[in-house]
């Protein structure tokens, strides 16, 4: 057998990008500071040099203008793809993105389509506080109009990153920096991850626990744990949050008979609350199963180093929330500490 | 005046030089966004301000919140995360904050404290107080919309805020010529009826002097001025280090400024004697101020669900 080609995340999103432009004139990349020497985390690094500073350029501190102006090129038929180092920032174009992006396909019956791919990072703490690491991929979930994905694996990274390019429609692109670093399998030639299909990552029957971006690599975390109590986990990746492969977790969860959402976002009206309510809506009347719910601490995420470590469920935590579902609410196991090297190892850049 | 001067000064550089130190062995666990070279703007400017005149800043706030008089303890506790911090470690480095001083906070969200400054100052005016808002920001703000919306309404209101532009060249790596096609920044002030002043050659009497005329002409209803003033950021956009030839900028570009140190510049004008003083006494108090973030406690883990609203 062949040895499999392997890569990080960021340079498969490199990869698919570069493939992308190759094959698609109308292709371009703006965002701030993507053509500098850090390239966006590496991932648009030596673009500007392949393909010119009229495709791939640095944007004026300007989000809101920017994202109509990638708006206004989308709508003449450009495939824009706007980068933010941070997903905070795209607070400051909401009224382009929920107002114009989202709306206008329908809006104008039909007559006009915005294809953008609006990349984002969700930017875990190590000391960044309240305003630099927020998973607000739930709030472009409420929105009709706007699909939103959070690949997790280098692999789906890059076939997600192809398919949103290629969607006639506006697509939120959310990148955990700490996936950045993960690496797996990346064919090298051109593939689509198809749009709305989760992906299991492990089999197993006792219990269905769905992460969502990053929580998903410590949830796998947990089942190698849960193993160990012969407890049988069946993690889901769901890739696409909207639209959500509703079919997958449910068929899982009426094997399993019980559900464990984590989220790299707060719980409260967020993407966890949507998944188990469509999950209940799906199998009511056929399956009665145990359910809960993990994410971000309900606050908004504090520095330092012990109240961070509480805000962020980990493996053991998860681990431990999914024996209860099993065992049942009266017996209580928690896993060792269990490492999660990119989080200790990770000190920037931010 | 002169001691004063470089007693602040030399302050805000050691501490951060401290920062920078003591940063590899991740005691202090945040970004940080050094103002190396840029601290006689701030010193400046809040030398010509009151105590009760408040300011408000961005992530790179290390020197406005020393200069403005805050806490220095609970500075350095609070980058060390620890419950005596200025915000019980809940902040970090880019948002410190100390109200007794006037120090109103800092935001990591490019210009968004623009808007909150001009707001304040709405709410002195109108209460009849005679405030003076400093808003400080960098040159990378002004292409933001809000800035432009806040100066407007300044301006309309004749509120009293001083607007301070740390104009270094830069937003992270990008130069202002790859993010501005039109005017200078003083010009968009002006365009909003807001007069504005451009200050080269980053000299702390200067700025003073300038400076401290239009807080009087603001004091005294005159309605917002407008300062952008030329400064040069020695270390890395964010972390401890230098980084000349990583790749945006060169050690030669740097070398002026390098050479114009407003701490050297402001110290040289003191007896050898009277600058020894001064330098001493500051280090024992920077030395005071990390032995204590170092032996003080982190909060209690109960302080995760603590003030998220006021209930009192
Ligand atoms: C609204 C927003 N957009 C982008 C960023 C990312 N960012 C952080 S600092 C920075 C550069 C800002 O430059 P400038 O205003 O000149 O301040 P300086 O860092 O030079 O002091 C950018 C783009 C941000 N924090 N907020
Ligand atoms: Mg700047």
């Amino acid at each position: 057998m062949q040895t499999q080609r392997t890569r990080s995340y960021s340079q498969a999103l490199h990869e698919a990008i570069e493939q992308e432009m190759t094959r698609d004139s109308n292709v371009f990349v703006m965002g701030q500071g993507i053509d500098d020497f850090k390239g966006m985390y590496g991932t648009t690094k030596g673009l500007v040099e392949r393909f010119g500073p009229n495709r791939v350029f640095d944007t004026p501190l300007a989000e809101e203008g920017m994202t109509g102006i990638a708006i206004g090129a989308a709508m003449a038929g450009m495939r824009p793809i706007h980068t933010h180092i941070r997903m905070d920032f795209m607070l400051l174009a909401m009224n382009q993105i929920v107002n114009i992006a989202a709306k206008s396909h329908y809006m104008y019956g039909g007559a006009i389509s915005v294809p953008i791919v609006i990349r984002s990072v969700i930017g875990r703490s190590w000391g960044q506080g309240a305003q630099h690491s927020q998973g607000l991929h739930s709030l472009f979930m409420h929105i009709p109009g706007l699909r939103v994905v959070a690949p997790t694996t280098p692999y789906d990274a890059k076939g997600c990153l192809i398919a949103s390019i290629r969607d006639d429609n506006p697509v939120m692109f959310v990148e955990h920096r700490m996936v950045h670093f993960q690496t797996g399998h990346v064919p090298e030639e051109s593939y689509t991850v198809p749009t709305g299909q989760a992906r299991v990552l492990a089999k197993g029957d006792d219990v269905t626990i769905v992460g969502i971006s990053h929580a998903v690599v410590e949830c796998m975390r947990a089942k190698v744990c849960l193993e160990q109590v012969g407890i049988h986990a069946e993690v889901i990746d769901p890739v696409w949050l909207s639209p959500l492969d509703v079919d997958t977790i449910a068929n899982s969860v009426e094997r399993t008979g019980a559900l464990l959402v984590v989220d790299s976002g707060w719980t409260f009206t967020g993407a966890s609350a949507e998944i188990v309510a469509a999950v209940g809506e799906r199998l009511q009347g056929k399956k009665v199963f145990k359910f809960q719910r993990m994410g971000f601490a309900p606050v908004p995420c504090p520095t330092t180093k012990n109240l961070e470590k509480q805000y962020y469920p980990d493996a053991a935590g998860i681990a431990s929330s999914a024996f209860s579902l099993v065992r049942g609410s009266k017996e209580h196991w928690k896993p060792e500490i269990v490492d999660a090297p990119e989080i200790l190892e990770f000190k920037g850049p931010f | 005046m002169i001691d004063r001067l470089f007693r602040s000064l030399f302050l805000i550089r050691r501490v951060e030089e401290e920062i920078a130190r003591v940063y590899p062995s991740d005691k202090i666990m945040s970004p940080v966004h050094l103002s190396i070279g840029q601290e006689a703007i701030s010193v400046g400017v809040c030398a010509t301000l009151r105590p009760e005149d408040v300011v408000f800043g961005t992530y790179r706030c290390h020197a406005l919140y020393l200069a403005k008089g805050g806490n220095l303890k609970a500075m350095i506790a609070e980058l060390y995360g620890k419950f005596a911090g200025c915000a019980k470690g809940k902040a970090g480095s880019m948002h410190l904050i100390d109200t007794s001083a006037g120090v109103m906070g800092a935001s990591a969200v490019v210009s968004s404290t623009i808007p909150t400054s001009v707001g304040y100052a709405f709410a002195e005016k109108t209460r009849g107080k005679d405030t003076v808002v400093a808003c400080f920001f960098g040159d990378g703000a002004t292409e933001e919309g809000v800035f432009h919306e806040a100066l407007n309404f300044a301006s309309l209101k004749k509120l009293p805020v001083v607007f301070i532009c740390e104009n270094n060249y830069y937003a992270i790596h990008s130069t202002e010529s790859a993010r501005r096609g039109g005017p200078e920044i003083t010009a968009m002030a002006q365009a909003h009826g807001i007069p504005a002043i451009k200050l080269e050659g980053m000299n702390i009497e200067e700025i003073i002097q300038s400076v401290g005329k239009a807080v009087e002409e603001i004091r005294n209803g005159g309605g917002p001025r407008f300062f952008e003033i030329m400064c040069y950021r020695w270390k890395e956009h964010v972390g401890p280090n230098d980084d000349f030839g990583v790749g945006y900028r060169k050690k030669e570009e740097a070398e002026p400024w390098l050479a114009n140190d407003q701490v050297q510049v402001v110290g040289n004008k003191l007896s050898e004697e009277d600058r020894r003083r001064i330098e001493i006494a500051v280090e024992a108090e920077i030395a005071e101020a990390f032995a204590f973030a170092e032996s003080a406690e982190l909060p209690p883990d109960s302080e995760l669900l603590s003030d998220i609203f006021r209930t009192h």
